[in-house]
């Protein structure tokens, strides 16, 4: 099934990403974290009707997708899933919030349109920020990250294991589906006699599976917890690079950074 | 039923977070009592077969739309209520991140409305009670009807639980211009319709494990005598039913697979009110709700006092705003095209 394919290749796609090299990539995974997270939270706190002043924080994600070497465009695929979602919910206030706010000409912007666009341009942020944090960061020093935040050890092994298996998975089932269209040609899904067979079997499968993948784990001495080895060390100038964007952050939240660029020419 | 960041204020995200966390923290608190390193694996496997089985399209009948599983109640039926809220969270986790499925900052609600509900609601209130009850007799037919009732009326719930929720964030982030009341009619409905599709498609599954191997199942006797219902008389039974009122309903979500969006999609095209047939004025008590909602929303919103004075509608809207903008846009795409221009220097170098 077409889902089924295009989600193998995001899941390589993002794996192949995230084993390049970069300044970015070499940041340590903790930094990134709580970077992404200002970010997302600086972005989303921006008043509704704050577009200029939200505008300024494209540059972040901009100048680090381009620090890490990888181009801008690959996240907009992505898109397709977050933004019909939020444009739904924008779309709908520029019939409800006829507040005017600007005259340009003989062109009224209302509040609504002002909001929606703002919501979109939060949608989009959001969504690059994130992307940049998985693109640059393995699973492995993710977890490792989420580890030092004192995450519990049940939840970010559970995290790899099942990370590791979604590809596994991901695989069987797109065979299934696949020898499945191929016996019932013109059929839309699984019809409803295979409703519960069709993934009771693999199910089943699966957890004998996991019972024979724990005592191999067991085996090769599993106590309830991976290590994480590979994780870069915090530098000072990851520290200190974490500070100075926190920092600009902060500004361009406290401060309409366009709108003082844009009085020096206007006016 | 994914929320995106866009949608939550940073304080609404906030809350949700230290709830599903609260959930978390006490579902690894209750787990590590008993042996979970034994349990870690299945429960891996289990939650990368529920994220794989979602998106599988399940025909429904009759209708030419199609359904998928809902994944709480299967994983809490599976594992239990506290393994299976584990999973959910990471499945919910990996959707965020991987594929842009809900976002980072959202995720705290996302694992409220999804997994909270469908885990410990939907198991502790419905699976748990109606598996032990003496509903339908002894006979091994009884035990396909319990899980058949359990499912649906399970995913029923949970789902117009999470739909309420969904509004009701969306509501007191201050995010969308909807009246509360109209929002909330529009969207309950159609995840009853999700709700009740989701619910057969799961009792299908279970049904299946509950034949094969039904001690893998969580609070379900085995080992009762064969009865006269086959699982192909269930399957008739769920034809029918899913005929006539899955059917029915889902002609809503026919060609939407997502409630969510179609319930917006909806309002966006024909102007609100005008689609639901209602009154935007009889509305005016809970629009006023939200908007006391939306005032504490920015008096809790992040660094208030600090954003320039009047800068919720002049900032936004005057012209040298925009002349600003325009300049930090007209900078981004430059960027955007140095990167290019570099990276391409550097692959001709190396070829």
């Amino acid at each position: 099934m077409d889902q089924l394919s295009h989600a193998q290749a995001e899941l390589r796609e993002m794996d192949a990403l995230a084993a390049g090299d970069s300044p970015i990539h070499r940041l340590h995974p903790l930094c990134k974290l709580v970077l992404t997270v200002a970010y997302i939270v600086t972005v989303v706190s921006f008043s509704k009707y704050d577009l200029s002043g939200l505008v300024v924080m494209v540059l972040y994600p901009v100048l680090l997708f381009q620090a890490a070497g990888i181009p801008v465009g690959l996240c907009f695929y992505r898109l397709r899933i977050v933004l019909p979602l939020v444009c739904a919910v924008g779309l709908a206030n520029p019939f409800l919030d006829h507040t005017p706010l600007l005259q340009l000409g003989t062109v009224t912007v209302t509040g609504g349109v002002l909001s929606m666009v703002t919501l979109m341009l939060k949608g989009v942020f959001s969504l690059m920020a994130s992307f940049l944090l998985v693109a640059t960061t393995s699973m492995d020093s993710l977890c490792a990250a989420l580890r030092k935040l004192h995450v519990p050890g049940l939840i970010t092994t559970l995290l790899l294991l099942t990370y590791r298996y979604i590809g596994v998975m991901l695989e069987e089932v797109s065979v299934m589906s696949q020898a499945y269209a191929l016996r019932a040609p013109g059929q839309k899904g699984i019809h409803i006699s295979a409703w519960g067979s069709f993934l009771g079997q693999l199910l089943l499968r699966s957890m004998d599976r996991a019972e024979e993948l724990y005592h191999s784990m067991l085996l090769r001495g599993f106590r309830g917890e991976f290590f994480y080895a590979s994780v870069p060390p915090c530098r000072w100038s990851g520290v200190v690079f974490t500070a100075l964007c926190l920092a600009a952050m902060v500004l361009a939240r406290c401060f309409d950074l366009p709108q003082l660029l844009g009085s020096l020419f206007v006016r | 039923m994914h929320m995106a960041d866009a949608l939550l204020a940073p304080a609404v995200a906030a809350t949700m977070y230290a709830a599903s966390g609260i959930a978390a923290g006490v579902s690894v608190k209750t787990l590590r009592k008993d042996e979970t390193t034994a349990k870690l694996p299945t429960m891996a496997v289990a939650s990368a077969l529920v994220f794989a089985g979602q998106m599988i399209n399940y025909t429904i009948p009759g209708t030419g739309s199609s359904g998928h599983l809902c994944g709480g109640m299967l994983l809490s039926a599976l594992l239990g209520p506290q393994a299976g809220f584990l999973s959910m969270v990471v499945i919910l986790a990996i959707q965020a991140l991987f594929f842009a499925d809900g976002g980072l900052l959202a995720l705290g609600a996302n694992c409220w409305n999804m997994a909270f509900y469908g885990c410990f609601v939907g198991y502790y209130l419905l699976w748990r009670p109606i598996q032990r009850s003496g509903l339908f007799g002894k006979a091994k037919a009884a035990g396909r009807g319990k899980i058949i009732l359990a499912s649906i009326l399970g995913c029923v719930l949970t789902l117009q639980l999470g739909a309420f929720s969904v509004v009701l964030e969306t509501s007191i982030s201050g995010i969308t211009e909807l009246p509360f009341a109209a929002f909330v009619a529009v969207m309950q409905p159609i995840h009853l319709a999700i709700g009740l599709v989701e619910g057969l498609i799961t009792a299908a599954v279970l049904l299946f494990v509950y034949e094969a191997r039904p001690e893998l199942l969580m609070d379900v006797q085995s080992g009762a005598e064969q009865g006269k219902c086959s699982l192909k008389t269930t399957l008739v039974v769920l034809a029918v039913v899913v005929a006539l009122v899955g059917g029915g309903l889902s002609l809503f979500a026919s060609g939407n697979p997502d409630g969510l969006e179609w319930s917006m999609f909806g309002n966006a095209e024909a102007g609100y009110s005008e689609n639901m047939g209602l009154d935007e004025e009889a509305y005016g008590v809970s629009s006023s709700a939200a908007e006391t909602a939306g005032a504490i929303q920015e008096k809790t919103a992040f660094l208030p006092d600090y954003a320039f004075s009047g800068s919720d509608s002049a900032a936004g809207t005057s012209v040298s705003g925009l002349v600003g903008s325009a300049i930090v846009a007209g900078a981004a795409v430059l960027i955007c095209l140095a990167g290019g221009f570099f990276r391409r220097k550097k692959a001709a170098a190396k070829n």
